[in-house]
């Protein structure tokens, strides 16, 4: 069991700054996922950590050892890789015992802790077989069963799920963060599926563009989003944004644009007072969205059209036109509106989000 | 296949495939049946009322028992064996050497190393024998199979090189990098994980490089002089056509002979050698 640290980690290659000043530090036994779009530096991140890739700039240290320069063998780690890496001509049995091997474990002791290990993943019966006799769901356990025989102080993790099909993927996360509360050991997950990053996270950082945009638990990254990127990225259906301005309205601001005029929640009234005049980013959740019954302040409401209603059972989602922006509302599963028809929606004043209309960043109460 | 009524199916693929096989299949039936004719059929005028020219009523085993009582084609056959099979064992172990490096090591220039190593495969040996033979002879290696052994590695290596590459480069990198995180060294890796993923292609390499040396023939003609010394294909050349005279007979029981080692390689590897060209590796 290990801290990790990346401090001020930078990766150049030839023409291309694909990781552009990381720092994290990752507690002993903390499940952290780095999660992003396609080319963010996940991997790559990953990969200097497990060093499989050099660091071009920065430090990162695995407890309490700088491992820049320590070759992989040599970092007490284990990696699944998104493809499983199976290796094709050994048994199951003989991939998970081929790190034990190498590392000159005794035969007895190989076969004890390849046995255990097969049956906390369930794959005591396919221990003679070769890995392209194996289903997906297999394949990725024994990939994993490779990984823990070792008990490494760090795993890392790479999409280790994105192969498998929709149902069997949620069941191995499930068995993933049943794995990782048995054993403890510190991990770092990369994943592009925020649902991903949510449910397995201790802690999730949001990547893009080589850079972090946040770091936090889940429920903070959701509730309290540092900037436009994150607030549109965690959570689904994503986060709505209208273009809006603000200006002072007697003692409190209101924000508009051509099709709404909203009141800026109290909390959040100082923190906007610079903002007057300039342009901002109002943000709400589909979910904190519901169809205006009268009960709610009319500057907490605002007009739209309904364009289509996906019936969802649990709930319906609304998509709506308001002015130049389109918009998602979760409305309760037994209002019926009809495509074309004018609603009035209100929306949760605490739960309002407003970001810089230039940084993008989020101003916060 | 071709789908659709029969006679498209004739027309498209029965019909062109017998064409083809009737072209490439002629060659080896014609040694065959030149092998067990009799002479008297041989040289019959083709204009003769008995001439039957695709097939004998007389086979007879005299042009092979000619073949090993009065020349030396047992020897030539050893010649040939041994020349083949060492100059391919030197060449598949510096090319999967050399093409594990250019596929996997990032070193600078390794890609035109790569295409340089191609060229040089490109050099015609009709060019290349004429410095080589200045070599050979002041190592005072000629007439000596070791002539052979250390220049058909010239063209077999960067063929080798050349595959092995191609095969290396699409065995997926993660299988090393586990091993490396499991705990291997750069050389372990190799010797575990990637060489025996790489069986196939290094037996379609080997078995080019076999049948490259098998028939290889300018080298053999320049390099080699005393009899005793030669190598199939040149034996039957040089020793069963004098002059203007061919001893068609003893010529294609030569022929035959010596292609069934090759035919029987083949055959044996035939599987590893489909998959290992379409360069088949699961996860
Ligand atoms: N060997 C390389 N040479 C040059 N550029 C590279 C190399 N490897 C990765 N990159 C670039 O670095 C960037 C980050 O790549 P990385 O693999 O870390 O993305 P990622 O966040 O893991 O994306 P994905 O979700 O698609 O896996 C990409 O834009 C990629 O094109
Ligand atoms: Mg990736």
């Amino acid at each position: 069991m290990a801290t990790v640290s990346i401090r001020g980690v930078h990766k150049r290659y030839d023409d291309f700054h694909a990781v552009k000043g990381v720092s994290l530090e990752i507690k002993d036994k903390e499940f952290v996922v780095l999660v992003g779009p396609s080319g963010c530096g996940k991997t790559t991140t990953l990969r200097m950590v497990a060093g499989l890739e050099t660091i071009t700039e920065g430090t990162i240290l695995i407890g309490d050892t700088v491992v820049n320069e320590l070759p992989p063998m040599d970092r007490d780690i284990a990696m699944v890789f998104q493809n499983y890496a199976l290796y094709p001509h050994m048994s199951v049995y003989d991939n998970m015992a081929f790190g034990l091997k190498m590392r000159k474990f005794d035969k007895a002791e190989i076969k004890r802790r390849v046995s255990e290990a097969a049956d906390i993943l369930g794959i005591k019966d396919h221990l003679h077989r070769k890995p392209r006799q194996l289903s997906g769901g297999q394949r990725q356990r024994v990939a994993l069963g490779r990984a823990i025989v070792r008990n490494p102080q760090v795993f890392l993790f790479d999409e280790p799920l994105s192969n498998l099909d929709a149902k069997l993927r949620v069941q191995m996360r499930v068995e993933l963060k049943k794995l990782h509360q048995r054993l403890g050991t510190t991990a770092v997950y990369v994943t592009h599926d925020q649902v991903e990053a949510m449910t397995l996270g201790d802690r999730v950082v949001v990547m893009k563009d080589g850079l972090i945009q946040q770091v936090g638990e889940p429920l903070e990254l959701y509730n309290h989003p540092a900037n436009k990127y994150v607030g549109g990225f965690i959570g689904s259906p994503a986060m709505n944004f209208a273009d809006v301005t603000i200006a002072q309205n007697g003692s409190g601001l209101v924000a508009s644009n051509s099709a709404m005029n909203i009141g800026v929640p109290e909390h959040l009234a100082a923190p906007l007072g610079p903002h007057v005049g300039r342009p901002a980013t109002f943000g709400i959740r589909p979910e904190d969205l519901r169809l205006a019954d009268g009960s709610e302040p009319a500057h907490h409401t605002f007009e739209a059209v309904v364009e289509v209603a996906e019936q969802l059972g649990s709930e319906i989602l609304l998509d709506v036109s308001c002015g130049p922006s389109s918009m998602v509302a979760s409305v309760d599963p037994t209002v019926r509106v009809k495509p074309g028809e004018k609603i009035r929606l209100a929306f949760n004043p605490h739960r309002a989000h407003f970001f810089d209309g230039k940084t993008e960043m989020a101003v916060r109460g | 296949m071709i789908e659709g009524a029969i006679w498209r199916r004739w027309v498209f693929f029965y019909i062109p495939l017998a064409l083809f096989l009737i072209f490439l299949l002629f060659p080896f039936y014609w040694m065959l049946i030149t092998t067990f004719r009799p002479d008297g059929e041989l040289y019959r005028p083709w204009r003769a009322a008995n001439y039957t020219p695709f097939w004998t009523w007389n086979p007879t085993l005299d042009h092979i028992k000619y073949l090993f009582r009065e020349t030396m084609f047992a020897t030539w056959l050893w010649n040939t064996m041994f020349i083949a099979t060492a100059s391919t064992i030197i060449s598949l172990i510096c090319g999967v050497l050399a093409g594990y490096a250019l596929a996997r090591l990032n070193f600078p220039f390794a890609g035109s190393l790569g295409t340089g190593i191609f060229i040089t495969y490109l050099v015609p040996q009709t060019l290349l024998f004429i410095p080589l033979s200045e070599i050979i002879r002041n190592y005072k290696l000629g007439d000596t199979p070791w002539s052979l052994i250390l220049t058909y590695p010239t063209f077999l290596i960067p063929f080798c090189t050349w595959l092995m590459m191609g095969y290396f480069k699409a065995v997926p990198k993660e299988l090393e990098e586990c091993a490396r995180i499991d705990g291997a060294s750069r050389w372990q890796a190799m010797l575990y994980i990637i060489i025996p993923v790489a069986i196939p292609g290094i037996l379609s390499a080997g078995i080019f490089a076999f049948t490259l040396s098998w028939n290889e023939f300018i080298y053999a003609l320049v390099f080699l002089s005393s009899p005793e010394q030669k190598t199939v294909p040149v034996g039957v050349v040089s020793e069963l056509i004098r002059g203007d005279v061919f001893f068609w007979g003893p010529l294609m029981a030569g022929a035959l002979l010596g292609s069934i080692p090759v035919a029987i390689a083949y055959s044996f590897f035939v599987e590893h050698y489909v998959s290992g060209l379409t360069g088949s590796v699961k996860g």
